[in-house]
């Protein structure tokens, strides 16, 4: 592929490529990457070349096309669309084929955008590495013998390797923007209820929100446009009015943005010296675009991940309770009838304990057990208080600052089966970035530079809510002055 | 053995089904009896990746609801989960309301049936809001263990009214329930039909029992799900025995724990539940998909305002204002408000005591055959009034009215159309004159019973009459029979 969305929609308008020879680029490039990324759970050639075709036709015709016509996206196999498989990566929904699609998804084949497949993640989004997927691990481009990231991992890897220039993922504690810290692009998670949930299968309602990835801040602008917007059918959805994010990035001109630098975060145990560096180098290329810097503290950070790990556990543990076998998802077939339960007890404890990974069950167990009766004091709702403090913290520091600069990812993609049978120390890798999500603020992840071993490093910079159009702003004018987003893994 | 003293402890949650056009969190329609899983949609299937959306109708109903029931409407409720694992609730939790219910509590008042003419006052603990799960079905046939699950249920808005344990028997819990019914149909909040399911009743019951001046609990039970009086009836009568004999034999006490149990309408016993579900811990939380809910105090008194007088204020009213008689009131007052106003407009243009008689018989009988409410009743309150203005007047008879009654059952047209329909024709007053003095001529044993002072006498010519002439109403021969005997 190696373009972006915006060159694909200059040299389509150029009459230079049809949007049908780009879907077949990127089939082929997808279909070539699979056997070594395993980027994709579902390639959907044929739906996709249609849906070229019918642009070409309607260009021809002389029709209007929508803002994102001919162009290849990923979608992460966590979102439904008509047509394509939804199975979270996991056993239970391996067969789940959705009748409806999700918001995001209308709004794609409504801008004219070629969906071309579902991307590999980890089992229900739950993972910082994409290898509890039950359909393997996705391997990162850079290194084939490292982790992606997660859970949006094969989301990453696919615009990383160029197979396609614009991928949907979904971010719960860092979900988008690490994956695109350890490959290298661009990814936001906007403003909690910025973008409809509807048809997102949920992992933790309080949390989620679908996002742009990108190589580049201004693709991610671009995608951001059309996802973003009121939807009345998610009752959490903003009803605010969405700005124009293109024209946010006319000016690379930062004077007059204070950029607050989280001084302390780069002090803490475990963040790779070259990550925290790139994170100082980054500092004087904002300054150099114009930008003060200004110290700023965070007092509860530390609290940022026990609090995720009870909060996300406690949701999922509900919002999975659906895949029980009786309406959809994985069935034990046979049922071993076990006296003590009864039949129907014993089918659910089956189907649930066949359709589920380690990961997921994990979760549902420690969110059972934080919700439950004598304990959801203790834990729950202690949780919901300290999200709170943590919301509260955000205020304070963006009293100082527009934007907030610090590391997205304690290191940068670390060696497959690393961390896998070590879940402590999976979670730490959401250190930096599940503060966004309990605050409901947006965030971005860019590539910041690369360490001695050459792995992409990504700094992420944070905004008060609704504040997407700076993020992508500020983004773009550091994207204007540095090339960190235009290189590519060798293929 | 003789039993010792004791009282009977009775609590009451009520399910009422909320009369919205759909349901609580999407938009499917809440029609009853429809082919299973034909009202349904990813939403209230549970879908992966669907959310619910809240219906402001629903919560203005239970508004509605509490205010009537004297209820505090908070300015602030919110939705949680409620978890346990069915094959009829499709998202493995039920959306209802924990800490912070829509109504909070409120009292019903109702006459004590131990003591007529006096009021006794139950008191309300909350009543909240929840989406209804589905149904199961199983096939018991031959060889086969099927079972099948309706959904169309799933999502229909209940409120659940909670009393305090302040009944005292089956009684009392009859007049509760029949009070609270009645409320629930006059504000318009819910049909309350019972064999539909959307009334429905848990019975929370234990003995308080006096064991020489110390008072001993017995076991509580909660025996679920009833639809009907008759069953609530049953299993208070039936758990009363059951828990004096067991707290005998057993001598367990409430200590022990609270129990599920069942009614049995065939049997009229009441049976435990699997034990593991009195146990049940909920883990209830906020639902993260919903927002609180904020309910302005303007909208509040704004419902407030639009309650209109209680059913109680109603029946006092139509037995003094038309004077009825109070059974009558009770039964027009029981159907609803919309019958009120249908009763008043008939009584308006003819008599109250017909209009009242006509709704009782001819018009509960037809809405109750085809299932109509009295807002779809093909007879309208106009022209029933307009009827039954000319029986009044002795245009037509009773029977000739109930003919054209029938006919406007079936057919849109106008009273006077339906008479010209039907080819009844209102009879000329002097050409009945004729008819009624050959009778006379020819029955002087009538008209000489009149002159000694017997009336009634006269009722002999009407068969007579009207075989000569089918149209000729008995009012209209008695009053020409006795002017002409008379003079
Ligand atoms: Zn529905």
């Amino acid at each position: 592929m190696l373009h972006s969305a915006q060159q694909l929609l200059r040299l389509q308008a150029d009459g230079e490529i049809t949007a049908v020879e780009i879907a077949e680029r990127a089939i082929a490039a997808i279909e070539a990457s699979q056997p070594t990324h395993n980027s994709f759970t579902h390639v959907a050639a044929e739906s996709a070349l249609q849906a070229a075709a019918a642009v070409d036709a309607r260009r021809a015709a002389g029709e209007t096309l929508g803002p994102l016509a001919g162009v290849p996206v990923a979608v992460k196999d966590v979102l439904c669309a008509t047509g394509m498989p939804a199975t979270c990566s996991s056993n239970m929904l391996r067969n789940f084929v959705p009748p409806y699609d999700a918001t995001v998804v209308e709004k794609l084949r409504a801008a004219d955008a070629v969906i071309v497949g579902k991307t590999n993640m980890d089992e229900f989004a739950m993972g910082a590495s994409t290898e509890t997927s039950f359909f393997g691990v996705t391997r990162n481009p850079w290194d084939t013998q490292r982790t992606p990231g997660g859970s949006s991992g094969g989301a990453a890897a696919a615009v990383a390797a160029g197979t396609v220039p614009l991928s949907l993922g979904t971010d719960t504690g860092g979900s988008i923007r690490q994956p695109a810290s350890f490959c290298g692009i661009t990814g936001m998670k906007p403003t909690y209820g910025r973008v409809s949930r509807y048809g997102l299968i949920a992992f933790a309602s309080s949390l989620d929100q679908v996002g742009p990835m990108a190589w580049s801040a201004a693709d991610c602008a671009l995608l951001m446009q059309t996802i973003a917007g009121f939807e009345p059918r998610d009752s959490t959805s903003l009803d605010r009015p969405v700005p124009d994010y293109m024209q946010a990035l006319d000016s690379t001109d930062l004077s007059g943005v204070r950029i607050g630098v989280l001084r302390d975060a780069l002090d803490v145990d475990g963040l790779d010296p070259e990550v925290r560096q790139v994170v100082l180098d980054s500092i004087d290329v904002f300054v150099g675009l114009g930008a003060t810097i200004v110290d700023v503290e965070l007092p509860h950070k530390e609290y940022g991940v026990p609090t995720y790990y009870v909060i996300a556990p406690s949701e999922a543990s509900s919002n999975l309770s659906r895949f029980d076998g009786a309406h959809y998802g994985h069935r034990a077939d046979p049922v071993k009838v076990d006296p003590e339960l009864g039949p129907l007890v014993s089918m659910y404890c089956q189907s649930r304990s066949q359709g589920f990974g380690a990961e997921v069950k994990r979760r549902i167990m420690i969110g059972t057990y934080a919700l439950s009766e004598g304990y959801a004091d203790e834990y729950y709702n202690k949780a919901l208080k300290v999200r709170r403090l943590i919301k509260g913290d955000y205020d304070n520091a963006f009293a100082q600052a527009d934007l907030l600069l610090g590391p997205v990812a304690p290191t940068p993609a670390f060696e497959l089966g690393d961390k896998i049978d070590d879940p402590v120390q999976m979670y730490l890798c959401d250190l930096f970035t599940v503060g966004a999500n309990l605050a409901g603020i947006p965030a971005i992840s860019l590539p910041g530079g690369f360490n001695a071993g050459g792995l992409p490093i990504g700094i992420q910079l944070q905004a008060p809510v609704l504040d997407e159009a700076r993020l992508l702003s500020a983004a773009h004018a550091f994207q204007t002055v540095t090339d960190f987003h235009t290189k590519r893994p060798a293929s | 053995m003789t039993r010792l003293p004791f009282t009977t402890i009775i609590g009451l949650e009520v399910h009422v089904q909320l009369k919205t056009a759909t349901k609580l969190f999407c938009g499917c329609s809440t029609q009853f009896g429809s082919p299973p899983n034909t009202q349904v949609c990813p939403v209230c299937l549970g879908l992966p990746g669907a959310l619910p959306v809240m219906n402001q109708n629903a919560i203005d109903l239970a508004v509605r609801a509490g205010l009537a029931l004297n209820s505090e409407i908070p300015p602030l409720t919110k939705w949680d989960r409620k978890q346990y694992f069915y094959p009829d609730l499709p998202k493995g939790y039920q959306i209802s309301q924990f800490d912070l219910p829509i109504c909070d509590g409120g009292y019903v008042e109702i006459d004590d049936p131990a003591n007529p003419g006096s009021v006794r006052r139950i008191q309300l603990t909350r009543a909240h809001l929840e989406e209804d799960a589905g149904k199961s079905m199983h096939d018991e046939a031959a060889g086969r263990s099927d079972s099948r699950i309706d959904l169309n249920r799933c999502g229909t808005p209940l409120l659940e009214i909670v009393s305090e344990p302040d009944m005292r028997s089956a009684e009392e819990a009859l007049a509760y329930l029949t009070k609270l019914k009645e409320l629930m149909i006059h504000l318009g909040v819910s049909d309350c039909e019972m064999q539909e399911g959307s009334l429905r009743v848990d019975v929370n019951i234990n003995l308080h029992i006096d064991k020489a001046g110390e008072k001993i609990a017995t076991r509580i039970v909660e025996v679920k799900n009833m639809n009907s009086f008759r069953s609530v009836a049953g299993a208070i009568a039936y758990e009363i025995e059951r828990q004096y004999d067991e707290w005998e034999q057993t001598g367990q006490t409430f200590k022990d724990g609270k129990r599920t149990f069942g009614w049995d309408d065939n049997k009229e016993i009441t049976y435990a539940q699997r034990e593991k579900e009195e146990s049940a811990d909920y883990r209830y939380f906020p639902d993260p998909d919903l927002l609180p809910v904020r309910i302005p105090r303007e909208r509040v008194e704004e419902i407030r305002a639009s309650l209109g007088e209680t059913p109680d204020e109603a029946r006092t009213r139509l037995v003094s204002q038309y004077g009825i008689k109070q059974y009558d009131s009770d039964v027009i007052v029981s159907q609803g408000a919309a019958m009120i106003v249908f009763f008043e407009t008939v009584a308006g243009a003819s008599d109250a005591r017909r209009a009242s008689a006509w709704i009782q018989q001819d018009v509960m009988r037809e809405s109750k055959e085809r299932q109509l409410s009295i807002d779809a009743f093909p007879v309208s309150a106009e022209k029933l009034g307009e009827l039954l203005g000319k029986v009044v007047a002795g245009e037509l008879t009773n029977d000739r009215a109930r003919d054209v009654f029938k006919h406007l059952m079936d057919h849109d047209e106008s009273v006077t159309q339906a008479i010209k329909s039907l080819g009844i024709e209102s009879v000329d007053g002097s050409e009945l004159e004729t008819l009624v003095q050959e009778l006379l001529d020819a029955n002087p044993k009538i008209v000489a019973d009149v002159q000694g002072g017997n009336n009634k006498a006269v009722g002999a010519l009407i068969g007579q009459a009207r075989k000569k002439n089918p149209n000729a109403s008995p009012q209209q021969v008695s009053e020409i029979a006795l002017k002409l005997i008379n003079g």
